[in-house]
């Protein structure tokens, strides 16, 4: 990469350099762009579906938190402290949904957009690099998250589910969370080419959705499921938040952040590979 | 000879589109026969299993276990995801996205039979889901009455009283996003509030009566009856019946209606 | 002469087993309108992903505008505007607002990108459609928006693939029209076409191009004169019949026998017609007409280009 002699001067100062995967040609600074084209085709089509979105959460935390809330008894956290189930249950439902929604934008709506609208042909074809395209459909999505996980913040803290100032801190955790399902989302999404291919994901999410330590505590399961349930994105995530929610905090709260770190990685590196083998090579 | 196949297309044409649905289906094999099979073993091992440990609530007579109660509303959803997806998506597709029905209403079917044919596709993929559902429960150990196994017709029927769903869809010319947003607000309350993992009483009055309205909830007390009931008195078993009739039907004729009307403009 | 603007040598491009682009070489001059024509399949669009820096070659070299585009992609699309074979609208976004969102991926500045929006909408034809639904549009509309979106950067280079292909001959001349109004304005134009009646419109100069390779290189009259007589003659006497008559016409000028009907090529067409019927054949239908780029390409690759 160092052997990249940056020179749009001119012509005469061109240097040919075969080969590839310097930055410069991935990346061009100009992620904004595709998130103003996001946020203009957010207005000027399905605002009425990022509307309505904010209520799928709320449904779910309303049946759930208060329907089965007053149905089961209170749940022992790791430090030993009582949990009503409601507050047990909410931060679980909000990191779900942090988990759907980036899902949804980096898998369906990414798909579309590369079989059938050749969204991204277009926008290749132009200055911008395969990252650009990657972080800008990411950071939409990851807005989009933000707002409706401020939403269901709020209606946590009016009927009592926020047990702590921390709670506070579950929003930026959110957008960590989606960030990390998103560019994982988009990354396996670029190598899928039929609608078959991308059912097989919304399977795949249902074990996940279930069995994460999200309905109830994993000291249910034998000694073997733990540990692969420990495995999984979404039981660092519904950790990550319920800890923030109830006020367990814990060192072990890097651990999950250090584990979306990962997967923020991982997923931008096949994405960014994948755009460029599919558009310019 | 024509007027032998017209004569062959009026009496068997809804199923001659029934299979041409369920060939197409086959494309799909692979993530339905998982889901068929994954969705209830997961959701009876969650809930049944797992958050069973932690209910202390009165479920129902006896002995009655919450696996018990919940085996029944988890098989009527599993039909009504199918009724919803199909009544949504399957009919604008074959309307819009993919015209199938166009193609049909070419040839000698009638608007009638597409509409007839696509219920019976439905209800054989419903079938397919709550037989495979009612297995798994029985393996779990869910189903204490013999009376258990008309909780298939009861599922299915359960999923058919979403097809007003289908004469929503039917009236839909152009895709703005009407879909997630009925799915949205209309569905998922309706699925959610309708007494599925906990009693419907356990919700405020304000939010009770949605569950009323639910053709889910209907259908879940009505398997409930039949897995381990009694617990309700006999008229509002019979509403439940009657109420899953109504809507099974009207939302058949709305639908046959509309799509006449649309196919032959 | 100025210095190219393109340069090919021996380009190639390699697909696993198959090649698509084989060793061609070529270059296009600053304000020169250049055509790759061809059939389908012939290596055409393959040459103008590469042209626009968005396929990697196989070997050879490659220079546009001076630049290596495997190490200066970003610099070189920055410089050019590309339509492609099929359209790729933003379907979700109106009509001007296409443009204005393209105009961002260059990075330029809002002002700029709005005051070009509503020259190029003039220039379209579509400033009336300004706020309509990019699906509302037929597809000459849509066309003439998706050239002028590749016109929004102000581009060295206009790369066309196919740019009329699927539109209806109304629809063609309008945008044949616009195409030769940014020729007369200095644009330099490369594109692909298998339709030689737009080769011979636009293009000041073309390749031949088939099964990757190029076949013939000139101005399109050039091309006609050097490998096809002034006029053709066709004459059909059913599709049972052409093969026995063509024997029967041998000499009266280089034949081409096609499935449905023969082509003799002569510097008089209606003289070759009167030397037919003297050898007391009667054809169901003749047509005298000039010769074309089609012919070239029949007598280069004795195949059809249209097949």
């Amino acid at each position: 990469m160092s052997s990249v002699r940056v020179n749009p001067a001119g012509p005469d100062a061109a240097v040919k350099i075969r080969g590839s995967g310097s930055v410069r040609a991935l990346y061009s600074g100009n992620a904004s762009a595709v998130l103003g084209r996001g946020l203009l085709a957010t207005r000027s089509t399905n605002w009425t579906i990022v509307l309505t979105g904010v209520f799928e959460p709320i449904f779910y935390l309303l049946a759930l938190g208060i329907g089965l809330g007053s149905y089961v008894q209170n749940v022992t956290d790791p430090l030993g402290n009582q949990i009503p189930y409601a507050a047990y249950i909410a931060p679980a439902l909000l990191a779900v949904s942090a988990m759907n929604g980036a899902i949804y934008d980096s898998t369906w709506n990414v798909f579309f957009k590369m079989h059938f609208g050749k969204l991204y042909e277009g926008m290749l074809a132009t200055r911008l690099g395969p990252l650009d395209v990657a972080l800008g459909e990411i950071s939409l999505a990851l807005l989009r998250g933000a707002a409706y996980g401020l939403a269901f913040l709020v209606v946590m803290q009016v009927l009592g589910l926020n047990l702590s100032w921390s709670a506070i801190l579950a929003l930026p955790a959110l957008v960590v969370i989606a960030f990390g399902f998103a560019s994982l989302g988009m990354g396996i999404t670029s190598y899928l080419k039929t609608f078959q291919q991308m059912n097989w994901i919304s399977f795949l999410l249902l074990p996940m959705f279930l069995l994460s330590g999200t309905f109830y505590p994993l000291s249910v399961y034998p000694q073997v499921i733990q540990f692969f349930v420990q495995l999984l994105p979404l039981w660092h995530g519904v950790e990550l938040v319920r800890g923030l929610t109830t006020g367990a905090l814990a060192p072990v709260m890097l651990l999950h952040l250090l584990y979306f770190a990962v997967m923020i990685a991982v997923g931008l590196f096949f994405t960014t590979r994948r755009l460029r083998a599919l558009f310019l090579d | 000879m024509t007027s032998v196949i017209t004569t062959r297309t009026r009496r068997w044409g809804a199923w001659y589109v029934a299979e041409h649905r369920l060939r197409t289906m086959r494309t799909y094999a692979g993530t339905i026969v998982a889901t068929t099979l994954g969705t209830p073993i997961l959701y009876l091992f969650a809930f049944g299993v797992g958050l069973a440990t932690l209910v202390t609530g009165n479920v129902g007579p006896g002995g009655t276990s919450y696996l018990q109660f919940v085996a029944p509303a988890l098989l009527a959803t599993a039909a009504v995801t199918v009724g919803a997806e199909e009544y949504l998506l399957g009919i604008l597709m074959g309307f819009k996205w993919n015209p199938i029905f166009t193609g049909m209403n070419s040839t000698p079917l009638t608007a009638r039979q597409i509409i007839d044919g696509t219920a019976i596709f439905i209800i054989i993929r419903m079938a397919i889901v709550v037989v495979v559902y009612y297995v798994v429960m029985l393996a779990f150990g869910a189903v204490p009455s013999p009376w258990g196994l008309t909780m298939i017709p009861i599922g299915i029927l359960t999923g058919l009283a979403f097809s007003p769903l289908a004469a929503f869809s039917a009236t839909i010319y152009e895709d703005k996003g009407q879909f997630p947003v009925m799915q949205r607000v209309v569905v998922l309350p309706l699925t959610l509030f309708s007494g599925t993992v906990f009693p419907l009483t356990q919700l405020p009055i304000y939010l009770q009566w949605i569950g009323w309205l639910s053709p889910l909830w209907h259908g879940s007390e009505l398997g409930r009856q039949a897995s381990y009931g009694p617990t309700e008195p006999l008229w509002l078993t019979i509403v439940h019946v009657v109420y899953l009739l109504v809507f099974a039907l009207g939302g058949w004729a709305l639908t046959v209606h509309i799509a006449t009307k649309r196919l032959n403009k | 002469m100025p210095a190219p603007v393109i340069t090919a040598t021996a380009l190639t491009k390699k697909y696993k087993e198959f090649t698509a682009v084989d060793g061609i070489s070529f270059e296009v001059a600053p304000g020169e309108s250049f055509g790759l024509l061809g059939p389908n399949g012939a290596g055409k669009s393959t040459t103008m992903r590469m042209v626009g820096a968005v396929s990697t070659r196989t070997s050879g070299d490659l220079s546009i505008l001076g630049f290596d585009p495997d190490e200066f992609g970003p610099e070189i699309r920055s410089q050019l505007g590309v339509v492609p074979q099929a359209d790729n609208l933003d379907t979700e976004l109106r009509v001007r607002d296409n443009l204005l969102v393209y105009g961002r991926y260059f990075g330029l500045s809002r002002a700029v990108i709005a005051k070009r929006a509503d020259e190029l909408l003039d220039f379209a034809q579509l400033a009336d459609r300004a706020k309509a639904k990019v699906d509302d549009l037929s597809g000459g509309m849509k066309r003439r928006l998706t050239i002028a979106r590749a016109l929004i950067n102000d581009p060295r280079i206009l790369l066309l693939d196919e740019p009329t292909t699927g539109l209806d001959p109304q629809a063609r001349h309008i945008l044949w029209d616009r195409l030769f109004r940014l020729k007369e304005q200095g644009t330099t134009l490369v594109l692909t076409t298998h339709y030689m009646d737009e080769a011979e419109q636009l293009c000041d100069r073309l390749v031949v191009v088939d099964k990757g390779q190029i076949m013939a290189e000139g101005a399109p009259a050039a091309l006609i004169r050097e490998h096809s007589s002034r006029e053709v003659l066709e004459v059909r006497f059913g599709s049972e019949r052409n093969a026995e008559a063509a024997e029967k016409v041998e000499g009266i000028g280089r034949l081409e026998l096609l499935p449905d009907r023969i082509l003799i090529y002569s510097e008089d067409g209606d003289g070759a017609l009167a030397e037919v019927v003297r050898r007391g054949l009667t054809p169901i239908t003749s047509l005298v007409r000039r010769s074309s780029l089609e012919d070239v390409f029949l007598r280069l690759t004795g195949r059809t280009l249209i097949e």
